[in-house]
């Protein structure tokens, strides 16, 4: 089989390197001998089904606004995850995903309401690093990346965080402090949302070995994972910068 | 006529320029500026008033342009400059404090551009391009055009000199009442994909652009570039032999040219012959000295400057490349922009990084299948990647470079 990659409107939501995210699942894949297709879904189209991991990034405002009236007219997006596929929203995209968020002149925008959260304003924004222990049924080391966002997420009741903040602000919303992101059961398929990027697969490979994972059940075994070493280098430098290991 | 207070003001500058200079804490030029400022803020009208200006302003080639822009007007008498960077209010009245000349050409800061055009009311204002420069400031490029078209609505007898290929500059430009359009090309894209005016979606082809929503389009250029060696200016071709390589230096050399000729009336045969002579540009381009390598030094600060650079290795035969990495303050603090730098194109070569930030560039690097490895310091990486010695290019982010131009001064 080939594993299916979805990068969402790379073009509206792809302000922090969250393009990045595509091409480092895709490596993780291709090195183990598994064959990965990235799809990129361009703006102005709609989100299809039939893929199996879809990637949303952090964008500004005016390209958030149009990504979420994309989402909004793509039925297949909910399709595939009822169908089994796996998301993982990360910033702009967790807010797209949401009921709604603030735009630029602070009219509301709607949101695609695959997952059961709200955004609203907030200042100061919260622009710096952010470090994460992920909800311990995850099984992943800290995840380290940064934020950059103005909004403030409340999780409603059928959303459970994605993890605990260790540093910065995460969701900051002051009805739910300390906690990060999104995790959302939608029928067969999930979401992983959270205001980490950096992007966030490439600092914390193991989370991209985990949305594999989800594809195709046990990852085949490798000698040496050639991102390895560079990645456990950056991993000990982040925790060195943001004193949080 | 000065006022007193200006003049008084303006003397104190300088002393406070001369101390610093003194005390050995650089050229003086911002501290004299600042110290005029607080003394009258209205020093800067009083130093542009009688003199013909042109201002310099953009994300990327702001510093290189105000320097072929100088020697185009140069060719006709002196000139008024900050050609050393200094690009905000206090580093503009330290240039024109210390010329008397009739004419001006000023680089600015993007978001100093209102608050200096005010006061200088430019006969010309270059408008180069605007793109994501620190990621930690957000939303920028869209609220920076739109002051800059606030700004054209206040100074009716400025003429927009403005880059057709950049759709956040042509919205910013059509705010003035003048223009004159400059095919200076803009590679990178991917911080102007919906519509500055209407957020629909800009769509590119056939080298243009247009927005499906409102319809705002590339202008036709009354200068273009035509290859990396030819521009033309209304219809007439003309060769470009620069020393500064590269077509992001032909575009930038377009805009001057534009700008020299409808200023300040300079030829622009002679604008063209003036700015063949300009070489490295505060360390740009220059060829120093590292760990006994010949280090060609390339400043590459943001998505876009990156984008340039690359295009620029693969100008003649490949040579060892070093990347120099920081992430301080004013690189912006967060590095994550290189995963949107095609840095695939160094494919099957070695690249040898340094910096503070160098963890993050190597773990880019080998997901594009680039190899990598980590030293220590610049001169280390210059050593592996020419082990027998001879020709490095550097690439460096901002504070990189100049900790690089430092040592090799």
């Amino acid at each position: 089989m080939t594993i299916r990659i979805a990068l969402v409107y790379p073009e509206l939501l792809g302000t922090y390197g969250d393009g990045g995210n595509a091409l480092v699942l895709a490596a993780r894949a291709r090195w183990r001998g598994l064959a990965a297709e990235v799809v990129e879904i361009r703006a102005g189209t709609p989100v299809p089904a039939g893929l199996d991991i879809y990637l949303y990034g952090g964008g500004e405002d005016d390209p958030q606004a149009l990504a979420a009236a994309g989402t909004r007219a793509s039925p297949g997006l909910r399709r595939a995850v009822e169908g089994g596929a796996t998301v993982l929203a990360v910033c702009a995209g967790l807010q797209v995903l949401g009921a709604g968020f603030p735009g630029t002149d602070g009219r509301r925008h709607a949101g695609a309401e695959l997952v059961d959260l709200d955004t609203v304003p907030g200042t100061p924004r919260a622009v710096g690093d952010l470090v994460v222990a992920a909800d311990p049924t995850l099984g992943l080391p800290l995840l380290y990346g940064y934020e950059n966002h103005g909004g403030r997420t409340l999780l409603g009741p059928d959303a459970s965080p994605f993890g605990a903040v260790r540093l910065g602000l995460g969701n900051g919303h002051p009805d739910q402090p300390g906690v990060d992101g999104a995790i959302a059961q939608v029928g067969a398929g999930r979401v992983l949302a959270t205001y980490l990027h950096g992007p966030v697969l490439a600092q914390n490979p193991a989370l991209a070995d985990l949305l594999l994972t989800g594809v195709v059940g046990t990852l085949p075994p490798w000698e040496v994972d050639p991102a390895g070493e560079p990645a456990a280098a950056l991993r000990r430098a982040r925790a060195r910068q943001t004193r949080v290991h | 006529m000065m006022s007193a207070r200006t003049r008084a003001a303006l003397a104190i500058g300088t002393a406070a320029a001369a101390a610093s200079r003194r005390l050995g804490r650089g050229s003086g030029e911002v501290i004299g500026g600042k110290a005029a400022l607080r003394l009258d803020p209205r020093v800067l009208e009083a130093l542009a008033a009688g003199r013909t200006t042109a201002t310099v302003s953009g994300t990327n080639g702001k510093t290189t342009t105000t320097r072929l822009l100088a020697a185009a007007v140069g060719t006709a008498g002196p000139v008024a400059s900050n050609g050393g960077g200094a690009n905000m209010a206090a580093g503009v009245v330290s240039a024109l404090s210390r010329s008397r000349s009739d004419r001006a050409v000023l680089e600015v800061d993007e978001i100093w551009l209102p608050r200096v055009a005010a006061a200088t009311t430019p006969a010309a204002a270059v408008l180069l391009n605007l793109t994501r420069d620190q990621l930690d400031r957000s939303n920028e490029t869209r609220r920076i055009a739109a002051l800059w078209r606030a700004l054209g609505a206040t100074l009716p007898d400025t003429v927009a000199v403005a880059n057709a290929d950049d759709p956040l500059v042509t919205w910013a430009a059509l705010g003035f009442a003048r223009q004159v359009w400059v095919g200076a090309g803009q590679r990178w894209t991917l911080d102007a994909m919906v519509c500055p005016h209407c957020a629909q979606l800009l769509l590119r082809e056939d080298g243009g652009w247009h927005c499906v929503g409102c319809g705002l389009a590339r202008p036709v250029p009354d200068v273009d570039v035509v290859d990396a060696t030819t521009l033309s200016d209304r219809g007439r071709t003309y060769e470009l032999d620069l020393r500064l390589p590269g077509a992001v230096n032909a575009g930038n050399a377009a805009m001057a040219l534009a700008a020299a000729r409808l200023a300040f009336g300079v030829d622009p045969e002679a604008a063209l012959a003036a700015m063949a002579t300009v070489g490295d540009v505060g360390g740009r381009y220059a060829v120093v000295p590292l760990a006994g390598r010949h280090a060609r030094l390339l400043l590459a600060k943001n998505p876009a400057g990156w984008l340039e650079m690359l295009g620029l290795l693969d100008e003649g035969p490949p040579r060892p490349v070093v990347i120099h990495f920081h992430s301080r303050v004013a690189d912006g603090r967060d590095p994550s922009w290189i995963w949107d730098v095609p840095l695939e194109r160094l494919a099957g070569r070695t690249v040898h990084v340094s910096g503070e930030r160098a963890e993050d560039m190597v773990l880019r690097l080998a997901y594009a299948g680039v190899g990598a490895v980590r030293h220590p310091t610049p001169e280390a990486a210059a050593e592996a990647a020419a082990p027998a010695g001879g020709d490095v290019d550097v690439l460096a982010t901002y504070t990189a470079f100049r900790e690089l131009t430092v040592r090799a001064s």
